[in-house]
C-alpha cells in the first residue's frame, strides 16, 4: 500500500506582528487559515486533499506561548501554549488540576507537544477534552481584531460543532481563568473505547468547593462533552445540588438530571442511549469523588 | 491507481510553491536545506536527507512510527512542517548510538527481543528515550501512558515495556 499523499499545496507564512495577522486575514479572506499546533488541521488537509492556499503561523507572536498566574488576576494562557506545557506547569497542577488531567488524556504525549489549548478550543469539537475543564473553571476567551479585543464566555464562543463566534477578522489570543475558590477539588473522567489515547465517548469534569451560605454547604460545577452539539455546563443540576443537603441519593438524582439534559447523537463511537447512561454514571462517579475528598 | 495519480498531481503542484531556506541541527550536524512550505519534517528526513530510520506509518499522529526528538522532546514528525523548525535541534534514531555503541535502551530492546517486524522500533526507541530522560525511574503504568502514541502490531507491548524497565535499571536513556 502506498503512503498517504503529501499535504496539499499551500504557502507558509510566519506572522511577524499582530498587525501583520490582521492585514493578511483581510487580504486573503477564506483562503488563509491560522496555524497553531496543526495536529487537526494537517490531518484534515491530508484527508480532504485540499485546504487553504495560505497558512499563517501565529505561534511565535508575543504572549501566544506564555502562561501567567497570580492569585489576584488568575490564570492567563496564550492560545498557542501546548497541552504538555499546560499540564506540567506547577501552578496549574496546584490550582487547576482538572485542566492538567484533561490535557493528559488528549491523544498521546508526542501529539501534546504540538497540540495547543487555543487550537482545541477553536476547533469547537463536541468531544474536545479541554472543554469540560475550561467550563468548570469559568474560562473566558479573548479574541482580537484590528479594532481591538473582546471577551467571550465559552458558551458564547462555541456556537455549534466546529463553529465558533470568531468573525472573519478575529483570532483567539488567550484564554483566561479566575483563581478557583479556596479548597476547590475537581476531576475529569473520560470514557473512550480504550483506556488511553482515544476520543471521548463521554467526558465529565466536576469541581466542588465549600460554600457555607448554601444548604448543601458545597457548590458544584459540572462540565460535559461529547453528548450535545457543544460542550456544556448543567446549571439546573448545579442549582439542585446546592439547595439540598448532600447525600448519596441526592448525588445520584443529580446524575440522572444530567443524563436527561444530555442530547447525544448516534455515532460510530457509541449509541445515544449508551452515551446518556454513561453521562449519568460518570457524573455520579465524579460528584461522589469530589464530595469524598471535601468531607 | 487513484493514489498514484494523487501523488503525481501533488508533486506537480509542488513545483510552483515558494521554497524556504532553513537550517536544522540534525543529530548534532548543521544542515542547510531548501524546503517547500508543505514538506513535513518526516519527508525532509527521509526524502531529502536519506535518514530512513524514521518511519512513515499513518501520517496522522496516531501510530508514532515517525517520532523524533525536537529540542529533546518527542514529536510526531508527520505533523510538523520543516519550515517551522528553522534553527531547531532534531534527534533521529540514527543519532542515538555513538561510535557504534548502543544506548542502554537500544541494548535492552536487543537483549529482551522487544522487536518483531521492527517497523515501530525507531519510534518506540525515541519515545522511550524521551521518557527515561524526563523520568529515569518510571513505573509500568507510567511507561504505558507515555507509550500510548506508539503502536506495535506484533509484540503485544509487554517486551517493549520490559525493555524500558530494564534500561531504567541499567542507567536510563543516555
Amino acid at each position: 500500500m502506498l503512503a498517504r499523499p503529501g499535504l496539499p499545496d499551500f504557502e507558509y507564512i510566519k506572522a511577524e506582528t499582530f498587525q501583520d495577522v490582521f492585514d493578511r486575514m483581510k487580504e486573503k479572506g477564506d483562503d488563509l487559515k491560522l496555524l497553531m499546533g496543526g495536529t487537526d488541521l494537517f490531518v484534515q488537509m491530508r484527508d480532504r486533499g485540499e485546504g487553504p492556499s495560505f497558512l499563517l503561523d501565529v505561534k511565535g507572536l508575543p504572549g501566544m506561548q506564555e502562561i501567567s498566574f497570580d492569585k489576584k488576576n488568575g490564570l492567563i494562557v496564550g492560545a498557542a501554549v501546548t497541552l504538555n506545557s499546560l499540564s506540567s506547569h506547577p501552578n496549574l497542577v496546584k490550582y487547576f488540576n482538572v485542566l492538567c488531567e484533561a490535557a493528559d488524556t488528549v491523544g498521546n504525549y508526542q501529539l501534546r507537544n504540538l497540540a495547543t489549548l487555543g487550537g482545541n478550543i477553536c476547533n469547537a469539537s463536541p468531544s474536545a477534552d479541554m472543554s469540560p475543564a475550561a467550563l468548570i473553571y469559568d474560562g473566558k476567551v479573548i479574541v482580537e481584531s484590528s479594532s481591538g479585543e473582546r471577551e467571550l464566555s465559552l458558551d458564547q464562543f462555541w456556537i455549534g460543532p466546529g463553529k465558533t463566534a470568531l468573525k472573519n477578522d478575529e483570532f483567539l489570543k488567550r484564554i483566561q481563568f479566575p483563581t478557583p475558590p479556596e479548597k476547590a477539588v475537581g476531576c475529569y473522567l473520560k470514557l473512550g473505547r480504550s483506556k488511553m489515547g482515544d476520543l471521548a465517548i463521554v467526558g465529565v469534569a466536576v469541581l466542588a468547593f465549600p460554600d457555607s451560605t448554601l444548604p448543601a454547604g458545597i457548590q458544584f460545577r459540572i462540565g460535559i462533552n461529547s453528548t450535545a452539539p457543544i460542550a456544556y455546563r448543567v446549571p439546573s443540576v448545579e442549582e439542585f445540588l446546592s439547595q439540598n443537603p448532600i447525600s448519596d441519593e441526592i448525588l445520584y438524582k443529580a446524575a440522572e438530571m444530567a443524563m436527561d439534559i444530555s442530547a447525544p447523537i448516534e455515532d460510530q463511537r457509541a449509541t445515544a442511549i449508551y452515551q446518556k447512561k454513561m453521562v449519568r454514571n460518570l457524573v455520579y462517579k465524579g460528584l461522589k469523588e469530589v464530595w469524598e475528598r471535601l468531607k | 491507481m487513484g493514489e498514484i495519480e494523487i501523488i503525481l498531481l501533488t508533486n506537480k503542484k509542488r513545483k510552483t510553491m515558494a521554497k524556504h531556506t532553513i537550517t536544522l541541527i540534525i543529530n548534532g550536524q548543521s544542515e542547510e536545506l531548501v524546503v517547500p512550505s508543505n514538506m513535513t519534517l518526516l519527508h525532509t528526513l527521509r526524502d531529502q536527507l536519506g535518514l530512513t530510520g524514521t518511519k512513515n506509518g499513518c501520517e496522522a499522529g496516531e501510530c508514532g512510527a515517525c517520532t523524533v526528538l525536537i529540542d529533546g522532546e518527542p514529536v510526531n514528525s508527520c505533523l510538523v512542517l520543516s519550515v517551522e523548525l528553522d534553527g531547531r535541534e532534531i534527534t533521529t534514531i540514527e543519532g542515538l548510538s555513538s561510535n557504534g555503541k548502543l544506548t542502554p535502551l537500544q541494548q535492552a530492546f536487543v537483549d529482551l527481543n522487544a522487536v518483531q517486524c521492527g517497523y515501530c522500533t525507531p519510534g518506540m526507541l525515541m519515545a522511550g528515550t524521551a521518557l527515561l530522560r524526563r523520568n529515569p525511574k518510571p513505573t509500568e503504568e507510567e511507561i504505558q501512558k507515555a507509550m500510548v502514541g506508539n503502536l506495535c502490531r506484533c509484540t503485544g507491548y509487554q517486551r517493549i515495556i520490559d525493555a524500558i524497565m530494564e534500561a531504567s535499571r541499567q542507567g536510563g536513556a543516555q
